[in-house]
């Protein structure tokens, strides 16, 4: 039988497309399935799961309340502090800099994001450890001074972690400023600073809408940073899970919370994006 | 304003200087450099822990972000040929595997595989016909599947991007000129979106090198790097862990600057 030319295409598409969605489907939707099934059950006697249909688990969500607060409260303050640090620096790489330059300089905010966060993090532990920045503020005769294990720790190492990612983004949409409208406002004898707050704020929004949405929702997922610099004591929902499957084993409880943080995801990506639809045209960014 | 740029540059890379320093010092102090030297760094490459870690987080890098590379531009290939609803189910799924943290990429994938495995196992044994039937389990499989799923995802929107700024003309002049598919894709677009799919397989080839989080989950007795450094740290910070955080560094710094080197080249082709 000799295949008419469409259904020839039309294999050769399923053909190309077919791996990948197997392995979406098999790797993704089917796990979340899973923790959704898992979340309705209960806990065996023994840890791990048993079937049931109960929606116990999310209303006992508040046991793990901590975690969530610290999580929804350390989350949006890291992206603010990181997006004080970034607009000026993004803004001094789009507009200030040499063009010459430009391009080193931008490289280097984008390296440390893909180098190890782990190794970057153990960076942080090392300085504000016991041997590090107090062991120096001994030798001149301050004591005691404990940096490791505190809220101000985590926050410093999530905003070392996350400053390039916020950076990127508003430094796009900066770089594509129109620079005729800066003229023509100081033309209009706008003093510099108003011509910032009314032209260069409002259009570069759109790139600190990203670069907030970016940040605060990889931090709501986030492990490392609260387990190495917060040493158990500031921990995030990311600590919990790990702590509620492979350590105290109760994998429906997780289960529920795992779900909710996809929800929370969800809604912050949602929300973010409706309203980055008001500002006039997103913008693509290069991550790379 | 320039001093503050160059305070935030301080502020990214001093951090990751000191470690660097400080795995040449020959005393085990953080804060004191007593001297100059290399001892560390042997001490870490005889590491037989360590070199076993080494050598799973580059296999499984390198396979699951070789099949990440393929099945990706494959994807994205294939998701110009079909219509938009059909796009558009794939766009949401590939934005999902990226933005669900990794530490529920983990979980789920866990809970789902002790499942399968659970089911599988026993009727694999029932179906033997030799006495001791293969036992399935968490492994290097486990990490490349998980991994690969989201670096895929990350490779498909990268070629995606670069195959939608693609001028159509050529493509239809190979075809007006009696070149069959499979040569103009050979001759006319492959070239063009092959940087693309390299800097994508480094990426991806860097992400699974650097995870922690989804193979703490899934690699069941193995150690991939990152975990074998994380146990470490938790033992105790030492010199031994800066030489093996500045090997890692200076591997995923090589990485990224090919990568952006290539995609640069696809800029300047714009």
């Amino acid at each position: 039988m000799e295949l008419t030319p469409k259904a020839k295409k039309t294999m050769v598409t399923a053909a190309l497309i077919g791996p990948a969605a197997i392995w979406l489907f098999v790797f993704m939707v089917l796990p979340f399935f899973a923790i959704l099934v898992f979340s309705v059950g209960e806990r065996a006697p023994a840890g791990g799961y048993q079937p049931a249909f109960t929606f116990d688990q999310f209303a006992n969500l508040g046991a793990r309340a901590a975690a969530f607060v610290n999580t929804l409260t350390l989350a949006p303050i890291g992206a603010i502090a990181c997006l004080l640090i970034a607009y000026p620096l993004a803004y001094y790489l789009a507009v200030k800099v040499d063009p010459r330059r430009r391009l080193l300089l931008v490289s280097l905010v984008v390296v440390p994001f893909w180098t190890s966060m782990l190794v970057r993090t153990y960076s942080w532990m090392y300085l504000l450890g016991a041997r590090g920045i107090p062991h120096v503020l001994e030798l001149i005769g301050i004591e005691n001074v404990r940096l490791i294990n505190t809220p101000g720790a985590v926050l410093l190492g999530i905003v070392y972690g996350y400053l390039p990612l916020m950076i990127l983004p508003i430094f796009v949409s900066l770089e594509k400023l129109d620079r005729r409208l800066l003229e023509a406002s100081a033309d209009l004898g706008a003093k510099p600073i108003s011509t910032f707050f009314n032209i260069t704020l409002p259009l570069s929004l759109p790139g600190v809408m990203t670069g907030v949405a970016l940040v605060t929702i990889l931090l709501l997922g986030e492990y490392l940073i609260p387990q190495l610099l917060g040493g158990g004591k500031v921990f995030f929902i990311g600590n919990a899970l790990v702590d509620l499957f492979l350590q105290s084993r109760n994998w429906p409880l997780g289960s529920a919370i795992a779900v909710t943080l996809v929800i929370v995801v969800v809604a912050v990506l949602l929300i973010s994006m409706r309203i980055a639809w008001r500002f006039a045209g997103t913008r693509q960014i290069d991550l790379v | 304003m320039r001093a503050f740029a160059t305070a935030v540059y301080l502020f990214l890379y001093a951090p990751i200087a000191l470690v660097v320093l400080f795995s040449f010092n020959s005393g085990r102090s953080a804060s004191e450099f007593v001297g100059f030297s290399t001892q560390w760094y042997g001490r870490a490459l005889s590491n037989t822990f360590l070199m076993e870690a080494l050598q799973t987080s580059l296999i499984v890098a390198f396979v699951s972000a070789t099949l990440a590379a393929v099945f990706g531009t494959m994807a994205a290939i294939g998701l110009e040929r079909v219509g938009g609803r059909t796009r558009a189910v794939f766009d949401g799924l590939f934005a999902a595997a990226i933005v669900v943290p990794g530490v529920v990429i983990g979980i789920s994938t866990l809970v789902a595989l002790v499942q399968v495995f659970s089911v599988l196992n026993p009727a694999l044994a029932a179906l033997w016909p030799g006495q001791a039937p293969p036992q399935l389990g968490l492994g290097y499989g486990s990490i490349i599947a998980a991994h690969g799923m989201f670096t895929m995802s990350l490779v498909a929107m990268i070629v995606k991007a670069r195959i939608a700024s693609l001028g159509r003309d050529i493509v239809e002049a190979s075809n007006d000129l009696y070149a069959t598919p499979l040569t103009t894709f050979r001759r006319i677009v492959l070239p063009q979106i092959r940087p693309s799919i390299l800097a994508g397989f480094l990426l991806a080839f860097t992400f699974s090198f650097d995870d922690f989080i989804i193979a703490f989950f899934v690699a069941g007795s193995n150690n991939t790097l990152p975990m074998y450094i994380f146990a470490s740290i938790r033992r105790g910070v030492t010199p031994e862990i800066n030489a093996v955080a500045t090997m890692v560094l200076a591997a995923s710094i090589v990485m990224i600057v090919i990568a952006r080197f290539l995609m640069r080249d696809k800029k300047t082709a714009d």
